[in-house]
This record gives structure tokens, C-alpha cells and sequence, in this order.
């Protein structure tokens, strides 16, 4: 389900229009105004008018003079805005598309088309000069067949020659006319063809490499054009005189054929890299996708459908099973079971009832509910992800500072390398050195890939942080990715990360004998209970009203710091909370002692109740372990990483909570402040230390970590105070994103060597290194596809990515 | 060795010296940040196979607003970074882009396309 911005939202709406018969013609057309600068006559209105109707897909175009604008109306699958811009600037006159804000979604959509425009560009220029190359090709054979005949030995390209052997007899075959033009005829007919090539396919290699060189810098560009147009005037001159050559002794080549299929060749490359890196980004597309293009709301007491960006904030929006929910709200009526795993990665439905948060782009499962909408727009989650994705998408990684400063320095001595390769060629080939050595000065520029080390970290980048995000892990850029592959400490925070962080009751003991029942005991400590606001007894009054036992007025109620509270209920005088307070009320423990340290034992926390002075029971209250978390922890083990556990426990519960999940390392009794001493404290000791915790009251530690992971409860997002934020509420987010960062940086490795390796190791073959030793040399048209497919396999490496398995 | 060689050789040396003092060594212009009313830095930076100006100067602690004006279709440009500012921004065709940060650092900042084979610098002084 693609999405629609504004703009285009209101012009797509209009799209169907009804012809002059009444029916509906369903065409696709879009209408845009572009300002046009600097014309001043008719005439000019007329050009630029003539040039945009001229475009395919430009279904009427009128250009006003007075307005200084054109109005175009076009099918968009056919042109786009910007190539009309195009088409307005090639004719001499200024034009540029009005500047919008755009959201993070926008700015995706764009770029998207842009990339789908560029590939579909690349693709129909490289397989209409490949088709010219194969001609150029055939022509070329019966001119190098009578070259070497009448003029020179064998043909010096060592492709061309084979070319050449291998397919005369069937070009004599199949087109015998072919040898009965004059090389005249010939030689001008690919002159021809070659201009046609450059300057409509391989036009924007010339124009860029132009305009980089006026800035003093230079890239693939430059190199291409430099290759290639030395090659083509090498052979203009050849054919326009070529006594020239002949008088001084050097012999009047033709490299014609070269430069059209060098140009059909990396055009391919671009073309195949085009379509990969659009593959890198399909996560965050995805993701964009998501959001539906209508809502459901009421309005005026009645269920209107309206554009998903007319929805207004507090607006109530109604979803039925199998929609997707529009907007980010939360739910008044109704309940259901919503399938968030395209954001959260969180595999199970999860069930929603009043009051529950839900996140746009979600998926409504069972039943039909109404909804408040909250967050709209740029601030909805779903915006906030892709933004987030889109900077993760495009920040650097540490790795790549190498292959920073090889780029930069990369084409200006490849340069000289090849003026190199031409001096010494010249100076040393017995047999036509003039062209052995241009076939190798032009070759070494050919295959000389600066684009392989650009991409091989940013791509691998895009895919991981994309796959993250697909499962609910937000990576926030290529340093943490780089960084989280190094980690070999795990330090995790107990409350809400290990456990539930929602403490329950678990155990009421009644005392033998005592006259109170455990119903009493719960009535009665949760009535003491609700006037405090400690996290535990939040606990014991929930339990009292799931069990629906009338509370009652505490008086005299007390709370004792660090101890428990007291208090009076129906004239009885109750004490409940740790050995301390009952030892400050002479209460004697001994008929509990045991059960109390079982239940300590067991990681809950044990309070003793005492009634009038004397002990009544024990209630005891734990944070249950998340279902997930002891699996998930065994598998950090088993990946070699040490993993430590933070808490404020008291050591002994917190040990027993280790030891349900396995892990045996434990510092308990730390407050917040401790928690950043400890991760200090490790790292000083030389581990990369990953610390996992809640986003907020872990902040300072999260961010004192080499990689700080903030655990999410589905729609809190503490983007900012993390490195890698998890959407789902378990440690299996962990798990994943330590593999994939490993993973990642194994990619990342491979590409910078097979770019680096590549390079030193093409460069020098093209420039003739083992011609001494095994006569083999390198044709430009070999190494020009060997140049497109040293990029394309660096794309192709970091998408495998994609399909890594990272549970 | 032929007067022919001797040509080349020489030819080819000063080649490659002429390449490296001007891809290298050579200045490139740089262009200071004009001041706006609100006390903005601002500098407008046409991006066609490069950046041009390349080079800019502005002043620490003060904001800062670029204002890219693409004017091609080519991939190459598409995205502006500002690795040390953490900053990626997509540059649509034929566009401007306003990009706005406020330098806290003196030194050379640098600024690339996506795939780091533009380049331009941030120059911040006091």
C-alpha cells in the first residue's frame, strides 16, 4: 500500500476524470507548475513550451511568459517533475521545483523515486549502447581484418584480437556485405556512432567529471571521461589523418568499439548498483509503507472516511478487524488483538483494551474498537522510526575512515599511474608502443574503482540497520553497529529488564494457629498499604481488588523509611515490613523465620505482618522473570559474552533472581549513581561494555556504555538516551542485535578488502605487470566490466545481509 | 632513446607533477558565510558535480544555514553528510535544501555525498 503525501494526495484525488462521452477514463495524471527563469520574448515561450511538449509523458504543456511559469500536466508514470526541470534547463532557461518542508516519510518517498528513475535512466541508456557497442563491434571487425592485412601485424587489443578471431568467419557468414564497404565508410560510421553514444549516454560523465575538475577535485567520472576521450580523439585523429601517425611511425588505431561498449559496460554496473542499492533501503520503504492513506473518524456523529493526514489530534477514529490502524491513539471502546510486528517485532498479537496505546501502521486483528488519535504526523512513532532510520541509514561508521582517505586521494593518482603506464610502455615496447601503451594507460583508468571503497561500508550499514528495524531493533547508526560487534560485556539491569518490572504478591502465610486468614491479612495490609506509595505496596493493593476485598480507613497511618508502614484498621494495630520494624515493635519472628528465608531464597521479598503486637503472617511480593529472559541469557553466554547483573536488590534476592536466569555475576544494592560507576569501572578494565536497561532512570548508564541498549515497553521510544533502542519488551532484542552487528562488520570487512584488493591488484594487471613474465595484457573493454562488477559485488555482499540469521 | 621518447618522458612527468599540485596542492577558493538580519550564517552552495564553493568559512557558536541548490539528477549527489555532526540529508533534484547547524568547535569540518566521492569543508573559526 504505497503513501501519499499532501501534495500529491489532493492531485491524485483528481485524477480520474470523467471524458466528454460520461464515462470514466481512469488515466494517471499528475499537474505541477514549474517556475521558469530567464525568458524574455515569445520566442523563448515557445522553445521551452516546444521542449517540455516534446517529453514523453507530458500530456499538455503551456508556459506563460508573464507568469514566468510552465503548467505541465503529465502521466507520472511515464516522466516526473524533475525530468521536466531537466528539459527546462537544457533548453538555456533557469527552473527549479519550489522548495517544501518535507517529514521523514516525504523525504523517503522522494528519494525513492528518484532512485527508481535514475535505475530505470541507467538501465535503457545501457541497453541501447550495449546494442550500439555489438554494432560498433561487427563494424570494427572487417577494419581491424584489413589493418592488419595491409597496415600492421596483430591487433594489439588482446580482446579485440580474440573478438575478432573467433567471430569473423561467422560475420562473413551471416553478413558478407559487411567486407565490401571501404574502411573509409567504416571508420566514419563508427566515428558517428561514437559521438552519439557520448553524448547522449555517456553525457553526464563528461558534464560531471567537467565540473568536478573546475573545483580542483575528481572522481569515477573523471576518470571514465578522461579514459574514454582520450580513446575517442586517439581515434578521431586516426581516422581524420591518419598519414599523421603513419609518418611518424606509429600506427593509426581505431578505438572506437572500446569506448562505446566501455560506456555500455559501466552504465550496467551503475544501472545493477542502482537497482542493489535501492534493495539496501527496502527495510525502511517497508516501513514507510505502513501507514494506510485513509482513516476512519467520526465526524458530525456520522463515520467518515478522510485522508490520514486530515486527522485531527483528540479525533476519535473507528478500525475494523484486518485494518491497519491509521494513526497512534489509544483505546475508548472495544477491544482486540493487534499484530504489531511490522513495528515492534514482536512475533504474538497483542491484546488491547481500553486505555492501551496503539501505534499507527499496526494491524487490527480480532475485533472492532473506536480509538482517540494522539501523536499525528512527523510525531507518530512510526515517523520518529523512520527518521531515526533515515539518520541511522546515513551516519558513518568508525571503519570507514580508511576508505574515507584512500577516495580522496584516489583518482588524482590513479591519473598519474596511467600517464605512467603510457611513459613506460612507450619508452619500452619493441612492437607498436605507441599503442600498447595508450591501450594501457586507458586501461588502467578503466578499471580503477574508487566506487567499491565508498560503498562497501554505507551499504552494509543501510541493510543492518533496515533488517534491525524490521525486527523492532533501532540501531542508531553505524558507529554503535560497529561498536555493539565489539562488546563482550553485557551488563543488564534487573527491574524491567530481567523481570517484569510490575511486582506482584506471590505468597500469603497466615502463622499457625493465628486467628487471622489469609484474606484478612491481605484486606487488611493492602487497607494499610494504600496510603503508601512505595512500588510494593502498589503491588498488595492491586492484589486486594483483583480479589474484590472491601478496603478500609487506615488511621494514624505511618510510614517508616527503609522499614515498612504502620497504622490502625478496625481498632487493630498494624505493623507490616522488614525484620528492622518488627524488631523496633519487639515482634517475635521465630514461628515465620524459615518460611521467610525460603521465600527470600526463592528472589521474593518476605514482609512480616504484626497485629496488635504479635506476628500474624507473611506476605511476600516478587517481580516475576519475563518469560523470555533465562533463554535469552544463556544465549548471550553462549556467544562468549560476560554478562553481569545490576540491581538495588538486597544481594540475597538478587542472587536467587541470577540463579533462576544463569548468570553469575551479580552487584546488587546499587543506586542509579552505582550503575554508571560499575560500567565505568569495567570499561577501565578494558571491556566494551554493552549496559541494557530502561531508557529513563538508566540514562546516565546507558549513555556511560560503549553501547547503551534501552529496553522499550512497544510505544515508549527513548530514541535519544540509547545507541540500539529495542521495540520489544525482551532480551532476545539483545541477542539479535550483537549478532547482526557481528555480522555486520564482517560484511563491512570483506567489502573494504575486496575493494582495496581489487584495485591494487586490477590497477597494475591493466597497466601490463605481467606482460613481462606471461605476455598477458589487459583490454579497456575487459577492464571497464571488470570495473562494473567489482561495485556491483560490494552492493550484492552487504545485501546477503539481509537473509543473516540473527536469533 | 629516440627524440620521441625523450618528449613523452618529459611530457609525462610534468603530467603528473601539474595533476598532483592541482588536485593536491592548488588552493581552492574559500567563500565566508554572509550574515543574515537574525544573525544567521548564510551560504548557498550549488551542487553539480561538486560543491561549489567547496570551501566555506564560517563563525563558531553561531547558526549556521546551508542551502544547497541541486542541480542534477545524478545519484552521486543525492545525499549530503556532515559526518561529525551526525548529519545525512537527502538533496532532491533541482531543489533547495536548507540544512541548519550551529558549530560549537573551531576547526575543519568536512562534507561529502553519500559515498564520499564529493567533497567539500566547513571551516570554523572564532
Amino acid at each position: 500500500m504505497p503513501t501519499t503525501t499532501p501534495l500529491v494526495l489532493i492531485e491524485k484525488r483528481n485524477r480520474t476524470d470523467t471524458d466528454e462521452t460520461g464515462t470514466n477514463a481512469a488515466t494517471t495524471r499528475e499537474k505541477v507548475t514549474i517556475p521558469v527563469k530567464g525568458m524574455t520574448c515569445a520566442a523563448c515561450q515557445a522553445r521551452v513550451q516546444r521542449a517540455l511538449q516534446a517529453k514523453p509523458g507530458v500530456l499538455d504543456a503551456s508556459v506563460n511568459l508573464m507568469l514566468k511559469s510552465a503548467v505541465v500536466t503529465y502521466d507520472p508514470t511515464a516522466t516526473s517533475p524533475m525530468v521536466l526541470v531537466e528539459a527546462i534547463r537544457e533548453t538555456g532557461y533557469g527552473a527549479e521545483l519550489a522548495a517544501q518542508d518535507q517529514t521523514a516519510f516525504d523525504e523517503q518517498e522522494a528519494q525513492d523515486r528518484a532512485q527508481e528513475e535514475e535505475y530505470r535512466e541507467l538501465r535503457r541508456k545501457a541497453l541501447l549502447s550495449g546494442s550500439f557497442g555489438l554494432v560498433a563491434m561487427a563494424l570494427s571487425m572487417p577494419l581491424m581484418g584489413a589493418a592488419e592485412a595491409e597496415i600492421h601485424g596483430p591487433v594489439a587489443d588482446p580482446f579485440m584480437r580474440w573478438v575478432m578471431e573467433s567471430m569473423t568467419p561467422a560475420i562473413r557468414a551471416v553478413a558478407p556485405w559487411l567486407y565490401t564497404f571501404t574502411p573509409w565508410v567504416l571508420s566514419y560510421t563508427l566515428l558517428a556512432l561514437t559521438l552519439l553514444v557520448m553524448g547522449w549516454a555517456g553525457r553526464h560523465f563528461y558534464v560531471r567529471a567537467w565540473s568536478a575538475f573546475r573545483h580542483h577535485s575528481a572522481d569515477m567520472n573523471t576518470l571514465i571521461a578522461v579514459g574514454t576521450g582520450a580513446a575517442f580523439l586517439y581515434s578521431v585523429l586516426a581516422t581524420v589523418a591518419p598519414e599523421f601517425f603513419l609518418s611518424r611511425g606509429v600506427l593509426p588505431d581505431l578505438y572506437y568499439e572500446a569506448v562505446i561498449m566501455i560506456i555500455a559496460l559501466i552504465l550496467t554496473g551503475n544501472a545493477l548498483e542502482a537497482r542493489a542499492k535501492r534493495q539496501t533501503s527496502a527495510a525502511l520503504r517497508r516501513l514507510v509503507e505502513l501507514q494506510p492513506n485513509t482513516a476512519r473518524v467520526v465526524r458530525a456523529g456520522a463515520e467518515v472516511d478522510i485522508p490520514v493526514n486530515e486527522v485531527q489530534g483528540e479525533e476519535i477514529v473507528i478500525v475494523r478487524p484486518g485494518e491497519r490502524i491509521p494513526v497512534d491513539g489509544a483505546i475508548i471502546s472495544g477491544t482486540s488483538a493487534v499484530d504489531e510486528s511490522m513495528v515492534t517485532g514482536e512475533s504474538l498479537p497483542v491484546e488491547k483494551q481500553p486505555g492501551d496505546r496503539l501505534i499507527g501502521g499496526t494491524i487490527n486483528r480480532t475485533g472492532t474498537f473506536r480509538y482517540r488519535a494522539t501523536t499525528l504526523g512527523s510525531d507518530s512513532v512510526l515517523a520518529h522510526i523512520v527518521k531515526l532510520m533515515r539518520e541511522a541509514q546515513g551516519s558513518r561508521a568508525p571503519i570507514q575512515r580508511l576508505a574515507d582517505q584512500a577516495s580522496g586521494i584516489f583518482v588524482p593518482i590513479v591519473l598519474s599511474l596511467a600517464i605512467a603506464t603510457f611513459v613506460i610502455w612507450f619508452v619500452t615496447a619493441d612492437q607498436a608502443p605507441a599503442m600498447r601503451a595508450f591501450a594501457a594507460a586507458v586501461a588502467v583508468l578503466i578499471i580503477a574503482c574508487p566506487c567499491a571503497m565508498g560503498l562497501a561500508v554505507p551499504t552494509a550499514v543501510m541493510v543492518a540497520t533496515g533488517k534491525g528495524a524490521e525486527g523492532g531493533i533501532l540501531i542508531k547508526g553505524g558507529e554503535a553497529l560497529q561498536r555493539a560487534g565489539q562488546i563482550n560485556t553485557v551488563v543488564l539491569d534487573k527491574t524491567g529488564t530481567i523481570t517484569e518490572g510490575r511486582p506482584t504478591v506471590t505468597d500469603v502465610v497466615p502463622v499457625l494457629g493465628t486467628e487471622w486468614s489469609e484474606k484478612d491479612l491481605v484486606r487488611l495490609v493492602a487497607s494499610i498499604e494504600a496510603s503508601s506509595e512505595h512500588p510494593l505496596a502498589e503491588a498488595i493493593v492491586r492484589y486486594a481488588n483483583e480479589q474484590s476485598l472491601p478496603l478500609a480507613t487506615a488511621d494514624s497511618f505511618q510510614s517508616v523509611t527503609g522499614r515498612g508502614a504502620t497504622g490502625v484498621i478496625d481498632g487493630a494495630a498494624l505493623a507490616v515490613g522488614n525484620e528492622a520494624l518488627m524488631a523496633d515493635y519487639a515482634v517475635d519472628l521465630i514461628a515465620t523465620k524459615e518460611e521467610a528465608e525460603r521465600l527470600a531464597g526463592e528472589g521474593k521479598t518476605p514482609m512480616y505482618i504484626a497485629i496488635n503486637g504479635k506476628l500474624a503472617g507473611l506476605i511476600a511480593v516478587a517481580d516475576p522473570i519475563k518469560s523470555t529472559s533465562r533463554e535469552a541469557i544463556q544465549k548471550l553466554n553462549r556467544m562468549g559474552l560476560t554478562v553481569v547483573m545490576l540491581t538495588g536488590d538486597h544481594q540475597r534476592t538478587a542472587e536467587a533472581i541470577a540463579r533462576q536466569v544463569g548468570i553469575d555475576r551479580v552487584v546488587a544494592g546499587v543506586l542509579p549513581d552505582g550503575k554508571v560507576a560499575e560500567v565505568r569501572r569495567r570499561q577501565q578494565a578494558g571491556e566494551v561494555v554493552a549496559m541494557v536497561g530502561d531508557g529513563i532512570n538508566d540514562a546516565p548508564a546507558l549513555a556511560q556504555a560503549d553501547v547503551g541498549f534501552a529496553i522499550g515497553t512497544g510505544t515508549d521510544i527513548a530514541l535519544e538516551a540509547s545507541d540500539v533502542t529495542l521495540m520489544r519488551n525482551d532480551l532476545h532484542g539483545v541477542v539479535s542485535a550483537i549478532l547482526l552487528a557481528r555480522r555486520t562488520m564482517r560484511t563491512m570487512k570483506q567489502n573494504l578488502f575486496w575493494a582495496f584488493v581489487y584495485n591494487v591488484v586490477g590497477i597494475p594487471v591493466a597497466a601490463g605487470i605481467l606482460y613481462p613474465a606471461f605476455g598477458i595484457l589487459l583490454s579497456p573493454i575487459l577492464a571497464s566490466a571488470a570495473m562494473a562488477f567489482s561495485s556491483v559485488s560490494v552492493v550484492t555482499n552487504s545485501l546477503r545481509l539481509r537473509h543473516a540469521r540473527v536469533a | 632513446m629516440s627524440m620521441m621518447e625523450w618528449i613523452v618522458i618529459i611530457g609525462g612527468i610534468s603530467s603528473i607533477a601539474w595533476i598532483n599540485w592541482y588536485f593536491f596542492l592548488a588552493r581552492q577558493p574559500v567563500s565566508n558565510a554572509g550574515i543574515d538580519g537574525e544573525g544567521v550564517q548564510e551560504v548557498a552552495i550549488v551542487v553539480e558535480g561538486g560543491y561549489h564553493p567547496a570551501v566555506v568559512s564560517v563563525k563558531r557558536d553561531r547558526p549556521v544555514r546551508l542551502v544547497f541548490d541541486r542541480r542534477e539528477r545524478s545519484g552521486c549527489s543525492e545525499e549530503i553528510v556532515f559526518p561529525d555532526f551526525g548529519v545525512r540529508k537527502f538533496l532532491p533534484a533541482f531543489r533547495k535544501t536548507t540544512l541548519e547547524l550551529t558549530p560549537a568547535q573551531t576547526g575543519n569540518f568536512e562534507f561529502t555525498c553519500g559515498m564520499s566521492m564529493l567533497r567539500g569543508r566547513l571551516i570554523v573559526q572564532d
